[in-house]
């Protein structure tokens, strides 16, 4: 099993003619992903990668009944590219551009909630059903079918996870990258609440970093609500206060949000945590073996 | 981007927020002969300027240059005073706070109204403050009762009405992360006036206000030449300079480091590069920070490691790299990038724990 994503969404990437879009649609084409439709305003009658191209989301939905959409569009552009899906009647979107103004964000994500549509992003890599689709930007050669459920702040650690479990033997059922920023659409605990149901997933793995509060509540959330075992590793243990390592999230400021208290919520909830990435697969061996 | 004091209350003006009389110099000669009551405060993006000694008062134009005198040139916890505000004297009778933050949990904008104004309002009681998220295209009509009672208030509703509605309207229209009144004074005269103002603009959202004005930061002239190349870039104390990319496994990098005794020397975050000039101008800044070792570890997604493997084959060429490194390459393209370096006599490996331990013994040896 997987959450969110399988073989039967009907996936619209919006940008399909760019750089990215074109790269990461052949990709997810040989995942498995039942890409139906691309969307460039003024480019309809093209086609990429075997991709039929249209000029808006209203038609691209209206010919290919397509559900799910994934965004490549400039950050300014990203607010009307999401309305435009939201309003042609898509359930689950991917928003992978960085550097989306956080209003923009407050703004889709209102809409989204109020119509009842997922998002995931901005700034994030999107997820990956081993075996199913892949709706994102990570790489296919890392993911293996298996029963662990892992989700993420951070983009490119991900895909180190990931792959430690994948060469340690151990398989995923969903990755998901839940993305950076300090507004995102799906949060730690939406994707723990869908892991908990998914008779799918055995165990998770929680990747957080400094900055925010987001790992502290998902660790209240994990006390409270979930039967399934769970690790983590919070990345910047080293990182010296004060200084902004990358991300808008990862500031570290007035002794919150630092990794240390991170783990100490985690560690309160049961969770076993991690020094480094590369220990995780150990430890879900460990956490599944107790189970 | 956080704005100076002067420069926050000229936006406030513009939105209607009242704020004391003032000016701004960078010079004691500048000093109106005629002033009174008043005071000088620092002009710095850092806060507990009070404390630091960066807020004086003054009853006359002498002892107004005087004071002038005093702060600019300060230093102020790395930053230096090159200007000064000089305001009229208000007459407290209150002081409280209220501000419009970015609530992340919920996603939604928030505004913060306290009883107690003039400290830090982490350290205000949680039970003097009240709390009211606020909905994108939303009126503010319907808390404003709240709000007036709350900070018992009563008979200025219309100016709390006012001040609420104009703060908001500017934190939307300027795309703010946070705009703070701290402390918002009622005065003896019975008005409120806002004594302090911070606003910090969303960074992502510059391009649509060529308006506001580009302070420069306190940033290392390095870390000034990253920024303006849009790399993430932070010196730290260590020999090992990191080039990766993503914040998370740049961090992680840092702490896989410190398992084998090595320490980070400069930070450097690719992002989602996929261009081999960037990757180029990286190792640029890298060189020029003068780390004992470089270690670049790349998993690529967006970013292709072949466009990785090319940029760190022309860097190694036109930079003249003499630093002993160590690359580890993963991901999107790895093989090829793998072909690409090994040719030109780079080798990679594949694994981080190695990479990180042979990086920690390069910097010990």
């Amino acid at each position: 099993m997987s959450v969110l994503l399988d073989e039967s969404n009907r996936v619209v990437v919006q940008g399909i003619t760019g750089h990215q879009g074109q790269f990461h649609t052949e990709a997810m084409l040989k995942f498995g992903t039942n890409v139906v439709a691309g969307v460039t305003p003024g480019k309809a009658g093209q086609k990429v990668h075997g991709v039929e191209v249209f000029g808006s989301m209203t038609d691209a939905v209206r010919d290919t009944g397509a559900d799910t959409s994934i965004l490549f569009v400039p950050a300014r552009f990203v607010k009307s590219a999401a309305k435009e899906a939201m309003d042609s009647g898509i359930q689950l979107m991917v928003i992978v551009s960085e550097h989306v103004p956080v209003h923009d964000s407050i703004e889709i994500i209102q809409i989204a909630k109020s119509q009842g549509v997922r998002i995931v992003g901005p700034n994030c890599p999107g997820l990956g059903s081993p075996g199913k689709a892949k709706l994102g930007i990570m790489p296919n050669q890392i993911f293996k079918e298996g029963t662990v459920g892992l989700v993420s702040r951070s983009g490119t650690l991900t895909y180190e996870v990931v792959n430690a479990l994948t060469e340690a033997g151990i398989g995923q059922s969903t990755c998901i990258g839940i993305g950076g920023d300090p507004i995102v659409g799906t949060s730690f605990i939406d994707v723990l609440d869908l892991f908990q149901n998914d008779p799918g997933t055995s165990a998770v793995v929680l990747i957080g970093e400094i900055g925010g509060t987001a790992e502290e509540e998902a660790a209240e959330f994990i006390m409270k609500n979930l039967t399934k075992p769970v690790c983590a590793y919070i990345a910047g243990l080293t990182a010296p206060p004060g200084k902004r390592m990358g991300h808008a999230g990862a500031i570290i400021s007035r002794g919150r949000g630092t990794a240390k208290s991170k783990v100490r919520a985690l560690e309160e909830a049961g969770v076993k945590v991690a020094n480094v990435p590369q220990e995780i697969p150990k430890l879900v061996k460990e956490i599944l073996n107790d189970a | 981007m956080k704005l100076l004091e002067h420069q926050a209350k000229e936006l406030f003006r513009e939105y209607g927020i009242p704020t004391p009389c003032g000016y701004l110099v960078d010079n004691p000669n500048d000093v109106d002969d005629h002033i009174g009551d008043s005071v000088i405060k620092a002009q710095v993006l850092i806060g507990g300027r009070g404390k630091a000694g960066g807020i004086r008062f003054a009853n006359d134009a002498e002892s107004a240059r005087e004071e002038v005198r005093n702060v600019l040139g300060m230093d102020i916890r790395g930053f230096k005073v090159r200007r000064v505000l000089i305001e009229e004297r208000l007459h407290i009778a209150r002081e409280l706070y209220m501000g419009i933050a970015i609530d992340r949990s919920r996603g939604l904008p928030l505004l913060l109204a306290s009883k107690e104004g003039g400290v830090e309002i982490e350290s205000v009681k949680d039970e003097l403050i009240g709390r009211w998220h606020l909905v994108p295209d939303d009126k503010t009509d319907g808390i404003v009762n709240e709000i007036t009672s709350f900070l018992a208030l009563n008979g200025m509703k219309e100016q709390v009405a006012r001040l609420v509605e104009s703060l908001w309207r500017l934190f939307w229209d300027k795309d703010c992360e946070l705009v703070e009144i701290n402390p918002l004074v009622v005065r003896k005269e019975g008005d409120m006036v806002a004594s302090d103002a911070k606003i910090i603009i969303n960074d992502d959202a510059l391009f649509r206000h060529p308006e506001l004005p580009i302070e420069e930061e306190d940033l290392t002239p390095l870390e000034r030449r990253a920024r303006d190349k849009g790399i993430a870039f932070v010196q730290l104390d260590g020999g090992i300079g990191v080039i990766a990319n993503g914040a998370g496994l740049t961090m992680s990098t840092l702490d896989t480091l410190s398992l084998y005794g090595g320490k980070g020397g400069v930070f450097l975050d690719l992002g989602g590069t996929d261009d081999v000039a960037q990757v180029v101008e990286a190792f640029r800044l890298m060189v020029d920070a003068s780390p004992k070792v470089i270690l670049v570890n790349i998993f690529g997604g967006i970013t292709k490691c072949d466009t990785v493997a090319k940029g760190i084959v022309q860097a190694k060429e036109s930079l003249h790299i003499s630093y002993p490194m160590v690359a580890r390459i993963k991901g999107v393209n790895e093989t090829e990038a793998r072909r690409i370096l090994e040719e030109n006599g780079i080798f990679a490996l594949q694994d981080l724990d190695r990479a990180c331990r042979k990086a920690s013994e390069l910097e010990a040896s």
